[in-house]
């Protein structure tokens, strides 16, 4: 296994793909980050859709981290496009035989691709981390927020949890990714199809018949970072995923062990 | 053995990829693997890989079930349909991605882009590789585990003949060094120079396995015959089947089906009949000759 990930963080660690993804992370994460300092007090609001996070909020053990949250579905979706690109286009270039003439248990492969990758979102989510904090406390002084409450026990307390939810996160959006590459063996089909319904087909669903938002994926996963505006508890979003996810995952993993590599 | 496969048959749907497949490549020798387009040459490569699994048979490579193909494949090196790599890695990076996988050392990737004649552009995207470029890192590839047993897809595809007579060198010096190599090519006239064994594919089956010696033996040799003037031709066609023998003409020459020692009588009969023999040449046909007419392809 270890073979694996070695040769896939090879592949990973390419200027173009590591350079340009951790900066689109980090610069997403500062400009939310700041937006929300910039226009504290602002009547239109400062907040994700719209709403109002005041001073006060900021000042609390969550306000540190408030950036941070309000991206973890960005940073999902980022995560999204690289697993399923990663996965899919093994097949596209038909490097999969490749692979797999070097390595023939597959599900060595599958897991030492998966572990490589969830490594490149761990790494992703902590600039995020880091470009969150950073501008915080830079904007905390023009927004007068108070920012003694984030380094208390409180505080760090309140950053470590979040940092767990937005890397669960992250990683529930990232294994959909890599299910929908091996799926469709397209990066265009998996990433579109993913793309497509967490970012339009869920939200319309949701919104036209809100009793659905229960069940699906995507507002499952975004309730583990962001709970307040859900109905429904972190506990049963936990499982539902979790079900989803391993379904779906074990159907893939036998499709890849058992499939012919005839590309 | 360091391929024995028996009945080996793929099926897909209702297409009969591969048919009672069975033939077998000895230790240490130079395979060439041979059919049209569609004969199902790949698909039985891919077997051999367990990349797919076949719908019936047996085989063994290197003295192991292909249906365990992690005991043999740490020493078999393969290119199959192509060479396929990362378009944005370098053809280095691209070699230590695949060396990282097996476990091999890093050490062997640059020696392995000089022997392949790539150590000046080992550090280019792959993109940027011409086609040979692609062929010769695509053999660098199937190099990584210094194999016992060398499987080549149409390795010469793409190559000038600079290159070919490279592949070519390369081929016969792993033979000499102990490896096994099965090459599958569509220009036969690579395979006749270097192949002492020979597997011939026809719609999915079999049609040779043996020696190409053997195959080339097993054809009759033509006595090309050309009269000094053309209009003896059809008298000298009158004398050669008079004798017996079957024959064609063209080019102003009889092409007589029969062994070269039979040269000596054509010529004596010629001379009997007033004829003055111009040429009287003896020519076995090549394994491209050989091949056209036993899978009766036209092309």
């Amino acid at each position: 296994m270890i073979h694996v990930i070695s040769a896939e963080m090879r592949k990973l660690r390419r200027p173009t793909l590591l350079l340009s993804t951790m900066a689109i992370v980090t610069v997403l994460t500062a400009l939310f980050t700041f937006l929300t300092f910039w226009r504290v007090g602002n009547p239109n609001g400062n907040g994700r859709r719209g709403e109002i996070v005041t001073a006060q909020f900021l000042s609390t053990p969550h306000g540190l981290v408030y950036g941070f949250n309000i991206v973890a579905f960005l940073l999902g979706i980022v995560a999204l496009c690289i697993f399923a690109s990663q996965t899919a286009q093994e097949y596209t270039y038909g490097t999969l035989r490749n692979l797999l003439v070097r390595q023939p248990a597959r599900m060595k492969i599958l897991g030492g691709k998966y572990i490589s990758m969830i490594l490149f979102a761990v790494l992703m989510v902590l600039l995020s981390l880091i470009s969150s904090i950073l501008m915080a406390y830079a904007l905390a002084g023009h927004s007068h927020v108070n920012t003694s409450s984030w380094s208390t026990s409180a505080g760090l307390s309140a950053m470590a949890t979040s940092v767990g939810n937005v890397l669960l996160s992250v990683s529930c959006f990232g294994t959909i990714g890599m299910i929908l590459g091996l799926l469709f063996r397209s990066p265009i089909s998996a990433i579109a199809t993913g793309v497509i319904w967490f970012l339009i087909l869920e939200n319309i669903l949701a919104g036209v018949v809100t009793s659905t938002a229960k069940w699906l994926p995507g507002q499952n996963i975004t309730n583990l970072t962001t709970s307040e505006n859900f109905t429904f508890s972190y506990q049963h979003s936990l499982i539902l995923d979790g079900i989803y996810i391993f379904v779906s995952a074990s159907i893939v993993a036998i499709l890849f062990k058992r499939r012919d590599v005839a590309n | 053995m360091a391929i024995s496969v028996t009945d080996l048959t793929k099926v897909y749907g209702e297409r009969t990829a591969l048919s009672h497949a069975t033939f077998s490549v000895p230790l240490g020798t130079v395979c060439g693997f041979v059919g049209p387009n569609g004969s199902g040459k790949t698909t039985t490569i891919r077997m051999l890989l367990g990349l797919i699994s076949p719908t019936g048979g047996t085989g063994t490579v290197l003295g192991h079930n292909i249906s365990h193909p992690e005991k043999y494949l740490p020493k078999v090196g393969a290119m199959i349909e192509g060479p396929a790599f990362y378009p944005a890695l370098s053809g280095r990076e691209n070699l230590r991605v695949l060396a990282s996988l097996g476990g091999f050392d890093q050490a062997v990737v640059d020696p392995l882009l000089e022997r392949v004649g790539l150590g000046d552009r080992g550090g280019s995207k792959f993109k940027t590789y011409s086609l040979g470029m692609k062929q010769r890192l695509g053999i660098a590839a199937a190099l990584l585990p210094s194999p016992r047993l060398l499987v080549l897809d149409e390795p010469t595809n793409g190559l000038d003949p600079n290159g070919i007579h490279e592949v070519r060198s390369l081929i016969k010096d792993l033979a000499e060094g102990g490896t096994s190599v099965f090459v599958s090519s569509h220009l036969l006239s690579e395979l006749e120079m270097i192949a002492e064994h020979l597997v011939m594919l026809r719609q999915g089956k079999v049609i040779f396995n043996g020696k190409t010696a053997d195959l080339l033996s097993a054809q009759q040799p033509v006595l090309i015959a050309r009269p000094e003037y053309s209009v003896d031709l059809p008298k000298l066609i009158e004398i050669v089947k008079a004798s017996g023998h079957e024959l064609t003409s063209h080019d102003g020459a009889a092409h007589i089906l029969s062994p070269a020692d039979w040269g000596a009588a054509l010529n004596r009969l010629a001379f009997e009949a007033g004829i003055t023999l111009a040429s009287l040449t003896s020519v076995l046909p090549t394994l491209e000759e050989t091949f056209f007419e036993m899978t009766g392809d036209s092309e």
